[in-house]
């Protein structure tokens, strides 16, 4: 630790800190323009200049990056330094005369009508001020290596390389967190020319998923992390007091060996842009029904007020049922939960907003308990039922009010009209799809899917919950859309069928199954591809195969496909067969 | 007396076997040439059993499945449609006139189908006649593939 003295104020700090740092320390004000506090100092603005007394000499030094050194005398507000600032921010403004940081600091400064002409005089608001926090960013904290400096002199400019979009750009958006004026600007750009500036999910690579998670504690998602794509950054970790976050960290195998599965891998939500008509992706305030959830949740990112994009709460909401469901375009089957949640959104938005609610169906689907009586206390509560699927949303202003906003199309059934209402805000009741890896599940667990897409149960009526597979269950919406009751109840149920078998502690198989004669076996591995169950092994030291008595089912496949004979099926074999024909050709 | 001809059928347990059953419940009349035995699923059918049965004398073949994509074990009609087409047309060159050799798909609740099938092929055997198996060319008329 050594001593300084600022302005006549001593202060105590680190050896090497910079005088600017110390500054902050004693409460004494340094002006900076090129300074970031998440690079290393730059020092080319000049704008931190204080002097430095050595006896009867001084010299002029910028604060940002010069070290202390113990004794050491600074002054940040002599004559030659309040000169010097005024001066600095006086080339600033002939040149960016518009840029708010520069007009701030100039006045900041006392610096007032520049007494010099620009060269390169930029009138924009958002000019870029050759502070390169930007190119710093990149380089040296992010270290993807992007942005850079070209030419000297007036023509000094931030490019990318050959001054064209750069693939090795990794979009992190921390160019355009750090500039100063807004010059770089993060668009989201999609080949279906999808736009979006509102973000419903995490703003950043590190977030904690929700305010209600189970630990609450942040994750990184290694997609969008810039550590995981360039090796910079780690900001996260820097700040970290307790040193909680290890990058290192890898995935855990772990093997369990278990005797049963249950399945529950859920659904995944359609996506609503493959219904170009709606709007969803292309226009503002149209909302897949999951992020209305979001919306409406108090954790969200309005904290549970319903508003539009532009803050403003809506004049009228319109909640669009069956978007991909009941659908053969998409998907024929009916999706179970949406009547029933968009009744809720209704009820919702109408105990938060004046809006008046349009709902748009096919069908109301009220089948549970206390279901009806909640779809007539919505009908009391004003909320208008067209029955009819919305045609279109197209943009469109509403008369008279002149603000823009959107107008779904639609055929009011029950009235024999056409209608196009006028909304501020659209919701979709998007379909419940079958996860997309439900393949791969499907081929780990050798189970069945139903023309649906979702995991077949072993019978639709007497049992949901099994599947052809021994020993492994499916509940929940893995199976079909179902909601929170149903899955409930799905699921116990499942797991007492689970519970009785490991509670027998025995399980018992048909007589019918397959089984390798070893003596016979030429070790061709046919037979094991051919079980839909995976039954059957290729035991390498004995080089033959081997049935899996609890998995096999008895069909019978391998044995008319074994070419040595091998594979007997009992109840079934060759000679068998062979002698019922025998006996049937008499 | 009119030739009565004989047709093996090897019927898959868990839908076609049921559906014959459905069809007897229902006393559904058809023909009785079809004489039927039971396997747990259409893929046991060893290529060897429809050989072996035209050898003892069969004068036809009907081998009898779940639907595709209903097999009670998954996959197994997809193993007796790879078998019994090629096996078709590998009879030929034994001198069997394809048409003796049928794959059909027929599910639990099919009785119906079942009856028309059986009644269709036996008439249809009955037309190509006894097989002659070790007669020169047992192939009458000129058949097209499928």
């Amino acid at each position: 630790m050594v001593t300084i003295n600022i302005d006549g104020k001593a202060v105590e700090v680190l050896e090497d800190t910079t005088i600017l740092k110390a500054a902050e320390k004693a409460g004494v004000w340094v002006p900076t323009m090129c300074h970031s506090e998440y690079c290393e100092p730059y020092g080319v603005c000049r704008l931190c200049s204080v002097e430095v007394v050595r006896g009867k000499r001084s010299r002029i030094v910028t604060a940002c990056n010069f070290p202390v050194r113990g004794g050491m005398t600074v002054r940040t507000n002599s004559e030659k330094i309040k000169w010097l600032r005024k001066i600095i921010m006086e080339l600033m403004l002939s040149r960016w005369p518009n840029v708010k940081v520069v007009r701030e600091m100039a006045e900041r400064v006392g610096a007032g009508k520049p007494r010099f002409v620009s060269l390169e005089r930029d009138e924009a608001e958002d000019a870029c001020i050759l502070c390169g926090t930007c190119v710093n960013m990149c380089n040296d904290v992010v270290k993807a290596e992007v942005l850079g400096f070209a030419h000297t002199g007036i023509q000094r400019k931030v490019v990318l390389p050959f001054d064209e979009r750069s693939d090795q750009c990794i979009v992190c958006g921390a160019c355009a967190h750090v500039c100063p004026t807004g010059h770089i600007k993060m668009v989201l750009e999609d080949y279906r020319g999808k736009k979006s500036e509102f973000t419903l999910g995490p703003k950043t690579p590190i977030y904690v998923p929700t305010l209600q998670a189970v630990p609450r504690v942040p994750v990184i998602d290694t997609k969008s992390c810039i550590y995981f794509q360039t090796g910079g950054c780690e900001t996260c970790a820097k700040v970290c007091e307790p040193n909680a976050i290890n990058f290192k960290m890898e995935d855990e195998f772990v093997d369990i060996e278990v005797g049963q599965v249950l399945v529950t891998t859920g659904f995944d939500l359609f996506d609503a842009s493959k219904m170009a008509q709606y709007g969803y992706g292309r226009l503002d305030n149209v909302y897949s029904s999951l992020e209305f959830e979001s919306i409406l949740n108090s954790t969200g990112p309005t904290g549970g007020k319903v508003v539009m994009k532009n803050g403003k709460e809506p004049r009228a909401v319109g909640i669009i049922h069956c978007i991909g469901s009941r659908d053969i375009n998409h998907h024929p089957y009916c999706s179970r939960v949406c009547c029933m949640y968009a009744l809720k959104f209704a009820h919702l938005v109408r105990d938060r907003t004046n809006a008046a609610i349009y709902q748009f169906y096919i069908d109301m689907r009220a089948f549970g308990k206390g279901y009806e009586e909640f779809y007539n206390r919505l009908l009391d509560e004003g909320v208008t039922m067209i029955r009819g699927k919305a045609a279109e949303i197209v943009e469109g202003a509403w008369s008279g009010n002149g603000e823009p906003s959107l107008k779904i199309r639609c055929e009011d059934t029950l009235i024999g009209k056409f209608r196009e209402i006028p909304v501020d805000m659209v919701v979709l009741c998007n379909a419940i799809e079958p996860r997309e890896n439900s393949d791969a599940i499907k081929r780990l667990f050798s189970i069945s899917k139903s023309p649906d897409g979702f995991f077949l149960e072993r019978h639709p009526k007497l049992d949901p919950t099994s599947t052809a597979t021994e020993g492994v269950f499916i509940a929940g919406c893995a199976q079909g859309p179902k909601d929170i009751p149903d899955t409930v109840a799905q699921a116990a149920s499942a797991a007492a069928r689970i519970l009785s078998v490991i509670s027998k502690g025995e399980v018992e198989i048909e007589p019918i199954r397959a089984e390798v004669q070893e003596e016979y076996c030429s070790g061709c591995k046919i037979c094991n591809g051919l079980c839909p169950y995976g039954a059957i092994e290729f035991i390498e030291d004995k080089k033959v195969s081997h049935v899996n008595e609890a998995l096999c089912k008895g069909c019978g496949t391998c044995v008319a496909a074994c070419p040595s004979g091998a594979m007997t099926g009992a109840g079934f074999t060759d000679e068998q067969i062979l002698a019922e024909l025998d006996g049937l050709m008499m | 007396m009119a030739f009565e001809p004989k047709i093996i059928g090897f019927l898959c347990n868990w839908c076609s076997y049921t559906g014959a059953d459905l069809a007897g419940v229902s006393r559904i009349k058809s023909a009785p040439n079809v004489r039927v035995i039971r396997t747990m699923c259409s893929g046991r059918v060893d290529p060897a059993f429809v050989l072996k049965a035209f050898q003892l004398g069969a004068d036809g073949v009907i081998v009898m499945g779940c639907h595709l994509g209903d097999c009670h074990y998954q996959e197994g009609n997809y193993k007796t449609i790879r078998r019994i087409p090629f096996l078709k047309r590998l009879v030929k060159d034994f001198g069997i006139d394809p048409r003796r050799l049928r794959l059909e798909w027929v599910s639990a609740s099919e009785g119906d189908r079942f009856a028309a099938i059986v009644n269709e092929m036996t008439e249809e055997i009955r037309n190509l006649g006894p097989l002659k198996l070790y007669a020169h060319n047992d192939i009458q008329q000129p058949v097209a593939h499928h």
